[in-house]
């Protein structure tokens, strides 16, 4: 990326509001063609964003989306395509609530219960995308065949295992089934804010800690380079001693330790158990905001507020009386224009930077010319 | 066939092109270019890369309109606004990369486009009979009912031209043509030229071949840094004469001084054997061994198992059976990064798909390749302040024309972006450079600039294995000279004495020895 720098950041800031109004502007024009007014739904959902409540579950929802952009994005910044973050957290998360509501660990210390729970969940990630990478290396399945299924295989597993006969038990006083709840000491409290009942995850700072290293990993490291040159330059990488298939399975590895991260904030910090309810398609949702926020760590994080400020004013929205599927129709086109956009940008970009070394270079040429 | 001039005095020049500028952001492509091609003629346009023939050639060809100027066919000024415009015009280009399609025929490659129809149905016949008149009327020696796919690389560009010819053209133009020829099928393009010439038809031929722009040409345009800068006849100028005008400068020649070469062994390969998927042996029990202070030339016409080779050697591929070493070690099996830690330097033959990722930086591809070593790594850590550092040299060093180490190398020119991959090489002070054309593409000044550094370094007792498809680089360059043909090493001659023409025939399996 070049130095040019004012303009670097307005090409980079471009897309995304350039994508965001382009969808706000259809999504009026949705509205009125319904009968309903865009005006009174900017109201109701600029209220929802005056209360501290709907902030803070912004946050919150944020966080797990943002870990799950972050998994897809370790894939995509090697032209991998992760699709089955969803299958991943979706049983890290049942398994790992399984061992952390586990009698044993009562009597273990707080710090221990946690970190352990966390590393069941980041393990079982990993083993469910290292299938995939597994494939993908020795049969040379496509990923994202492979972790399509796996999701499926993941869909099914867990409601086996979430089984009063296997590892769950009916939840007193409803038809839920849920993994023994997490007692206290194996929680992981949230952080109060006045005016809100909802507490912020404090596993929001986790998710804080894996985009720094993120970040520092790619840009800072040989492993990081080896990454983006094999995302850059499959054959490139190959003439530059890079083992495609090493790192194939390594960011698949992590990419599926990351999700195993995703559900983490809500079951330690919300739900303390994996029950029916507990949140699903948020892989999905990770793929979105990854694209939206160009791998970025920091664009990344910009997503997945919005997507969680979006997400958590629809509610609103039936207030008002407008349908709440405006949001999904809002972020949809998000997506589908800020594709486009980037690679105008892109394109843009190219060109512009081949002119601008032209112009440095036709410059000197003159000046030789002249001189000689 | 509105213009039959024939070119005697007085009459208006087939194509004519006077003042034409063409700017592009920032640069100016062309600046007051003028040529006036005299009918019934081959125009040579020479000139280095970049010096604006491209672009002139597009503009000439309606794929470009220029800023100021004017473009005269017989005699009357026309505006191009598309190809279609220069083809009415009797204009007709053959590109150096020959469009064709492989699973058709001759004759619905040459109609492809511009069937020809009679009612609902497509009129072939009428067609294949003009294709035969064609090829009969300018010795093409071309059969309609061919598959291209069978054709050779001499027979494909027939086709070409034949494409060009069908649809009317009366001034060809022909970029880079011989590019992709061994020496024999260049001799039977120039006949084929020259009969076009007596039928009439006119010919502009861009190169930067001199020899073969001097035995075919009747006039000769010089471009450089845009503009024109020279007109001469073949009966004035000599290759030397005519490169000095297109540099500007006196011209280096590709030429090694005293032998450096030692007895000490560096690389040896012994009976490599490479079998593709479908068992054909791509590369046949190949042994050579290069010594420190050696640059030895691999001979051949491309695909005859260069890649394969140099893909077995940087351990890219293995080796059904064989060996290499390195220094006496057996290396066989190990990785690429391995090789490439113990000293192997590496000229990938494709810049664009091995040899940079042209969407990063400058310093970024100067780690590639050597992610693990200093300057550009400490431990698992790159050490970006090393890596810039260490690029700002070569840039300097190897003159990599650019403002900054901060753009991507998309914005470089390939010549630019080779020098920095030829920089980068270099800088790791490797014991054996496997270079495959390590000048392709790149102008006379870089070309001159590569050579001086990899002969630097073969006076510091570099090995080198050099791939090139220009002879006079491989002859000029090497210590010793091997051919390959079909993956075998066929004959061993000393760059000393032989000859292009004798090293054209041993490529092609036509007079074998040695």
């Amino acid at each position: 990326m070049g130095r040019f720098s004012t303009r670097a950041i307005v090409l980079g800031l471009a897309a995304p509001l350039g994508a965001l109004v382009f969808s706000a502007l259809i999504c009026a024009f949705i509205l009125m063609v319904t009968d309903h007014s865009p005006i009174e739904t900017v109201d109701a959902m600029s209220a929802a964003a005056q209360r501290p409540r709907t902030l803070v579950n912004s946050l919150n929802t944020a966080t797990t989306y943002y870990l799950a952009a972050v998994a897809v994005a370790v894939g995509f910044k090697m032209k991998l395509f992760n699709i089955g973050v969803d299958g991943q957290y979706r049983l890290a998360a049942m398994l790992s609530a399984t061992l952390a509501g586990a009698a044993f660990m009562d009597s273990l210390p707080s710090f221990l219960r946690i970190t352990m729970t966390i590393l069941a969940a980041m393990l079982v990630g990993a083993a469910w995308s290292g299938l995939a990478a597994l494939l993908k290396v020795t049969r040379g399945v496509s990923e994202v065949i492979s972790t399509i299924m796996l999701n499926a295989i993941a869909t099914y597993l867990v409601s086996y295992l979430l089984n009063p006969a296997r590892l769950a038990q009916n939840v007193p006083g409803s038809n839920n089934i849920s993994t023994r709840p997490i007692t206290e000491g194996g929680r992981v409290d949230g952080l109060v804010v006045t005016g809100s009942t909802s507490k912020i995850f404090a596993l929001v700072f986790l998710a804080v800690a894996v985009g720094f290293l993120y970040w520092f990993v790619l840009t800072r490291t040989r492993f990081g380079f080896e990454l983006k040159t094999t995302g850059l330059s499959e054959s490139a990488a190959v003439a530059s001693g890079v083992s495609v298939k090493k790192m194939v399975v390594y960011s698949m590895l992590i990419s599926g330790a990351v999700a195993g991260l995703v559900g983490m904030p809500q079951l330690l910090g919300a739900s303390y158990s994996y029950a029916l309810d507990f949140p699903a398609g948020i892989g999905f949702t990770g793929i979105a905001v990854a694209l939206l926020g160009r791998n970025h760590p920091v664009g990344m994080a910009v997503a997945a507020l919005l997507w969680g400020f979006l997400d958590n004013t629809a509610n609103s929205l039936d207030v008002a009386g407008v349908p709440r599927e405006i949001v999904l129709i809002m972020q949809g086109v998000i997506v589908l224009s800020v594709v486009v956009a980037y690679e105008l940008i892109r394109r843009y970009r190219v060109r512009a930077e081949q002119h601008e070394v032209g112009r440095a270079l036709g410059r000197t040429k003159t000046l030789e010319e002249v001189s000689s | 066939m509105a213009t039959q001039d024939t070119g005697e005095p007085g009459g208006h020049p087939a194509v004519e092109l006077t003042g034409i500028t063409k700017r592009f952001p920032g640069v100016i492509a062309n600046s007051d270019v003028n040529i006036a091609v005299r009918p019934g003629t081959v125009h040579a346009l020479v000139g280095e890369n970049g010096a604006g023939k491209s672009t002139l050639m597009k503009i000439l060809y309606g794929m470009q309109r220029p800023d100021e100027g004017t473009i005269f066919v017989a005699g009357k000024p026309i505006v191009f606004t598309s190809p279609a415009d220069a083809i009415k015009a009797g204009i007709g280009m053959v590109h150096q990369h020959f469009m064709l399609a492989d699973n058709l025929t001759v004759l619905e490659n040459v109609v492809l486009g511009g069937e020809p129809r009679s009612g609902l149905g497509l009129d072939f016949d009428t067609a294949r009979r003009r294709i035969r008149e064609i090829s009969d009327n300018y010795g093409l020696n071309i059969d309609p009912d061919d598959l291209v796919d069978d054709l050779g690389v001499g027979a494909r560009q027939r086709v070409e031209i034949l494409k060009v010819l069908y649809r009317g053209a009366r001034t060809l133009i022909l970029d880079e043509p011989t590019a992709v020829l061994v020496p024999q099928e260049v001799d039977e393009l120039f006949g084929n030229l020259r009969e076009l010439k007596a039928e009439g038809l006119t010919i502009l031929f861009i190169s930067h071949k001199l020899d073969e722009v001097l035995a075919v040409a009747d006039e000769i345009t010089v471009m450089r840094r845009g503009t024109t800068v020279a007109s001469v006849l073949p009966k004035d100028v000599t290759a030397r004469q005519l490169a000095e005008l297109m540099v500007g400068s006196a011209l280096p020649v590709p030429e090694l001084r005293e032998s450096t070469v030692t007895d000490r062994p560096v690389l040896e390969a012994r009976g490599l054997t490479v079998t593709s998927a479908d068992g054909r042996k791509l590369l046949d029990n190949v042994s050579f061994t290069i010594h420190a202070g050696e640059v030895l030339g691999i001979a051949g016409v491309e695909g005859n198992g260069q890649a394969e080779l140099v893909e077995t050697l940087m351990g890219i591929r293995q080796p059904a059976s064989g060996t290499v070493h390195l220094a006496g070690k057996d290396i066989t099996r190990t990785s690429t990064k391995h090789r490439r830690e113990s000293g192997m330097g590496y000229i990938p033959e494709d810049r664009h798909r091995q040899g940079v990722l042209l969407e990063a930086t400058l310093w970024e591809n100067r780690i590639l390749g050597h992610q693990t070593r200093k300057p550009n790594a400490r431990g698992l850590l790159l050490d970006r302040r090393g890596a810039r550092a260490d690029t700002q040299r070569i840039v300097e060093e190897y003159d990599v024309r650019t403002p900054s180490i901060d753009v991507n190398a998309s914005a470089l020119s390939g010549g630019n972006q080779q020098k920095l991959i030829v920089g980068r090489e270099m800088s790791s002070k490797p014991d054996v450079l496997i270079a495959s054309h390590p000048t392709r593409g790149v102008d006379v000044g870089a070309q001159a600039a590569i050579w001086d550094h990899v002969r630097r370094a073969r006076a510091e007792q570099l090995a080198v294995l050099l791939i090139s498809a220009d002879l006079d680089e491989l002859i000029g360059m090497s210590d010793t000279l091997a051919v390959i043909l079909r993956g075998a090493i066929v004959g061993h001659y000393d760059p000393a004495t032989v000859t292009p023409q004798e090293l054209g025939s041993a490529m092609t399996g036509a007079g074998r020895e040695g």
